[in-house]
């Protein structure tokens, strides 16, 4: 148990050290566990404040106030660090789903061709031509779209089909090359091929997709809660958003931290994911470390 | 038809180059200290594997090499009509007179020596004017006659694109491009590599006919032994970054003296005639980063002794205009007059 | 019986006006324990053949025999010990490895699937005796690698290992050795053939190299093929040196020479004209004829020669000149030509 437990302390260790290797996609990786952390750890230290404070309206970022108030007083900052897990779950689980079923069938379809291929395109066709929003707005009406697990998996669920494509033309390309039908000659199985020979070699594909699966189902929840479909309540940073706008925040001097804010927080996740790639893509790609 | 002007004296002088790649792991020593002189109308085979640093030094002549490599010394003099220049002093004006007009350079025939989506003529025109010659009308002329020069439809190839051509016509297309401003000097970079057999055969003519009827000096870089027997008048070995030996076509394939020639003679089969024995050169080329002591060649050589791990040979006289860097080359010339290379068909 | 047989097998790419046949009307067979090579140029069918025969491709006609039986008639068990009886050997070092992977887990994958050893620890000691077999020693220091850190040689060793795994009684090696370094070559080409006396695999060399051809091959048989077909074949002293086909001549006047004093005397063939055919448009009858120089009218355009045996060994397909021996080399620069 011990050894085992030493193993995996050890390969963590070998991956930091091999992500290391790529200055900037390691600084990606650090923004992203410090933004984690501030999220689902912060809560716990940074309470969030729900106390209108009326003379403290829009105020500027103080020693007080560290990003300064909304329009009731209330503090920006641990607003921002109690908004952030739910925008992060639904992205991760909205990105998780899309990827899983894109790469999975994506890599059938290029591998199998034939039918297989014909059933998972003209599927993949259909999906991708439902709009998106219309969709979303009826479910909004017939579902409570509150529930962050189940607007992951919708949003996931409507993300995959142009990854899909794109899984697919990688496998296709994949397939022709010698080590794919050096492992057919050797027998080791449809399974085996598709998972140990042509999906780690379209891993640094899949993990971009995955990021820009992400950040696409955070904009896509920002928008819902701009449009004001998805009826949020407490904070977190698409409400923060929305009720800026609402209130005209992006007018006045003062009051412009507080649009500010949210909008920042969201581009630095997004940034640090994407960012956070190029470190990820030496993990998968050992040819792509040139530093060992 | 065309007419080349053959020059005299010493066209090229390369003068104690060495070249170094800088990578993260460290650099990499890609040619240590390499001279050679160039005579007008002759062909000098730099033949070696991969690794041995004759494409670096090819390169370094036109000066084509990428970013992270430098010359760290050593002169490239280039002469014509009585002056000479280091090639690698030139401005970037002085540069652009001297590739393409002075000397110039024939790549491999893959499709990316080419830009893939424009003509044949506009690649040559390209070519021309970017050297400042502006007359379209005597560009298309002089390509014309190029193309018909190396043997092809000049008409139709001069307005084909590059995927329509097959790897012998590209091949042709990347001589007669080469010839475009009439260099003195030409550099070529494994012209035959990638081609048929029989496609081969008409490039290797070819090249002969550019070298016996219009005496262009000519330096062939190239891993295959057969092609310098072929085209070349002197030979150079190199191995690990140097020249290990040098000397006539003859010199090289029936007396060499240095042990990696006489390897690499040894592990190339002739084609015609009785079946013959082959011998591979144990181990493998060395890593350019860490290189072995003494001569780069020791761990692999049969001749080795402790003098060999801790000093380098330099180039010594064995024989008229012949050379070989090894400490033991009597021991090999011992050897081959035991047993001597010359075939008897 | 053969080990494998090829019975008037083609194959066909593509549909109506792009259709190409890649392998025309070829029929051989290889006994066990024989080394055959392929020799053709690009495009002849080489490549396409050896992958018919290794089960990768399936002949649009004709049938291939394994061991007497026709593989596309076999049941699921027989059709499996053929699989891995039949291993292929790739050309390109760079593209033959999954980069992804260890030579450990290339080599102990196949050896823990189809249970040819029990457990991790065998399965670890099984891949260090094959990586001696293929000469990479010490095998520990291999193990750990990934293909990015091997050199070519190195590379194709492994999949030698590899192919080994499954104990093979017959390898394709298409071009095995042509993106190698020159000294290594031969090592490379001993390594195999000691596998072929040792362990008496099979081999079908298929390349471009007609010295390396007659090299490996010197004790089997050669088949020279052009644009799909085989136009001779036979025991590979025979056709290297008495070489009746006008096409198997061109290519041994035309390969150069690593030795200027053969270069210089060998004679050369002038063909009568440059260019290939495409395979998109071949030309009927034998489809060498536009650019034979004993081309007779009336004869090599209208019927496809068949391939007829000749006495000193093997077959060849050209009814003109199949019992003409011709001289590759003169005796001296000034020596008159023989008949």
């Amino acid at each position: 148990m011990g050894s085992v437990f030493l193993g995996a302390v050890q390969s963590i260790g070998t991956t930091l050290r091999i992500m290391s290797y790529n200055k900037v996609g390691f600084t990606g990786f650090i923004a992203v566990m410090l933004i984690l952390f501030m999220a689902f750890i912060g809560p716990f230290f940074v309470p969030l404040d729900t106390e209108t404070k009326v003379d403290q309206i829009y105020q500027p970022p103080n020693a007080e106030h560290w990003l300064g108030t909304d329009h009731q007083g209330r503090d920006i900052f641990s607003q921002i660090v109690n908004g952030g897990k739910d925008v992060i779950i639904v992205a991760v689980v909205a990105g998780a789903l899309s990827t899983l079923i894109a790469v999975t069938f994506g890599t059938l379809a290029g591998f199998a061709g034939g039918r297989t291929d014909s059933v998972i395109v003209s599927i993949t066709d259909i999906v991708l031509t439902i709009p998106q929003l219309p969709l979303l707005l009826v479910l909004a009406a017939l579902v409570k779209l509150n529930n962050i697990f189940y607007l992951g998996l919708i949003l996931g669920a409507l993300g995959w089909p142009s990854l899909l494509r794109a899984v697919r033309s990688q496998a296709l390309s994949l397939k022709q090359r010698d080590f794919v039908e050096a492992a057919r000659a050797l027998d080791l199985g449809t399974g085996h091929i598709i998972f140990r020979e042509i999906v780690p070699n379209m891993m640094t594909y899949i993990i971009i997709s995955f990021a820009l699966a992400m950040t696409g189902a955070i904009y896509a929840q920002v928008a819902l809660v701009l449009f004001g479909l998805v009826p949020f309540s407490g904070s977190n940073w698409g409400v923060m958003l929305s009720l800026a706008w609402v209130r005209g925040a992006i007018y006045f001097k003062d009051s412009i931290w507080y649009i500010l804010m949210p909008v920042a927080a969201i581009v630095i996740l997004q940034l640090s994911i994407v960012t956070m790639t190029r470190s990820l893509e030496l993990v998968f790609n050992p040819r792509l470390r040139s530093g060992e | 038809m065309l007419k080349h002007e053959a020059g005299s004296g010493t066209p090229l002088s390369l003068r104690n180059v060495s070249i170094v790649y800088r990578t993260r792991k460290g650099d990499v020593q890609a040619v240590r200290n390499v001279s050679l002189n160039l005579r007008a109308g002759e062909s000098i085979a730099l033949i070696g594997e991969s690794g041995s640093g004759k494409t670096t030094l090819g390169l370094s002549i036109v000066r084509l090499l990428v970013k992270s490599a430098e010359v760290t010394e050593g002169e490239i003099i280039y002469r014509r009509d009585g002056k000479e220049v280091n090639v690698l002093a030139l401005n970037k004006n002085e540069l652009r007179e001297f590739r393409w007009k002075e000397c110039s350079m024939v790549f491999q025939s893959a499709l990316n020596a080419f830009n893939p989506v424009i003509r044949i003529w506009d690649q040559m025109r390209d070519t021309a004017q970017s050297h400042g010659w502006k007359d379209k009308k005597a560009i298309r002329q002089r390509s014309l006659e190029l193309l018909r020069f190396v043997q092809l439809d000049a008409e139709r190839v001069i307005d084909s694109y590059p995927h329509e051509l097959s790897g012998g016509m590209r091949q042709r297309v990347l001589i007669a491009l080469s010839l475009l401003l009439d260099p003195q000097v030409l550099i070529l970079d494994e012209p035959t590599t990638a081609l048929d057999i029989l496609t081969q055969r008409t490039i290797i003519d070819l090249l002969r006919k550019l070298k016996e009827e219009q005496h262009f000096t000519m330096i062939f870089i190239s891993h295959d032994l057969a092609i310098a027997a072929e085209l070349a008048d002197r030979i150079a070995t190199m191995y690990a970054g140097r020249i290990v030996e040098l000397g006539s076509e003859d010199d090289i394939f029936y007396r060499p003296r240095h042990p990696y020639t006489l390897g690499l003679i040894r592990a190339v089969p002739k084609v015609v005639g009785d079946f013959q024995e082959l011998f591979s050169i144990p181990g493998s080329p060395p890593d350019l980063i860490n290189m072995p002591s003494g001569c780069k060649f020791h761990p692999r050589c049969p001749y080795a002794t402790d003098r060999c791990k801790e000093e380098e040979p330099d180039l010594e006289e064995v024989g008229p205009e012949h050379f070989a860097a090894c400490w033991h080359w009597q021991e090999v010339e011992k050897e081959l007059a035991a047993k001597p290379l010359h075939t008897t068909g | 019986m053969a080990l494998i047989e090829l019975k008037n097998v083609s194959r066909t790419f593509g549909k109506g006006d792009e259709r190409v046949v890649a392998v025309d009307n070829v029929s051989f067979a290889i006994e066990e324990g024989e080394v055959l090579c392929l020799v053709g140029e690009s495009g002849c069918g080489k490549s396409t053949t050896g992958k018919i025969v290794a089960g990768l491709l399936k002949p649009t006609r004709g049938q291939v025999f394994f061991d007497g039986q026709d593989i596309s008639a076999m049941d699921k068990e027989s059709f499996r010990n053929y699989r891995h009886a039949v291993q292929i050997i790739h050309q390109d070092p760079y593209a033959s490895l999954n980069p992804t992977q260890t030579v450990r887990q290339m080599i102990t994958r196949p050896l823990l699937r189809h249970h040819k050893v029990k457990g991790r620890k065998e399965a670890e000691a099984r891949a260090i005796e094959l990586l001696e077999i293929v000469d990479l020693t010490p095998a520990t220091d291999f193990m750990n690698k990934y293909p990015h850190q091997l050199s070519g040689g190195q590379r194709q060793r492994v999949s030698v290992a590899r192919a080994l795994t499954v104990e093979p009684r017959f390898i394709v090696a298409d071009e095995a050795v042509s993106m190698v370094d020159v000294s290594i070559r031969v090592s490379l080409l001993n390594m195999l053939s000691r596998l072929q006396e040792e362990f008496n695999v099979t081999f079908l060399f298929i390349t471009h190299d007609l010295a390396l051809a007659k090299y490996f091959a010197w004790e089997g048989r050669i088949s020279v093929m052009y644009l799909g077909r085989i136009v001779e074949d036979g025991p590979t002293r025979r056709v290297i040196m008495d070489p009746r086909h006008p096409y198997t001549q061109a290519l041994l006047s035309a390969v150069p020479e690593a030795d200027p004093d053969l270069a210089r005397r060998k004679k050369r063939m002038q063909l009568r004209s440059a260019d290939i055919p495409s395979l998109l448009d071949l030309p009927p009858g034998c489809t060498f004829h536009p650019r034979c120089p004993y081309f007779v009218e009336g004869v090599c355009d209208g019927e496809v020669p068949q391939l007829v045996h000749i006495p000193e060994g093997g077959r060849v397909a050209c009814p003109v000149r199949k019992d003409v021996s011709i001289q590759l080399i003169e005796e001296t620069p000034d020596a008159p030509v023989a008949a």
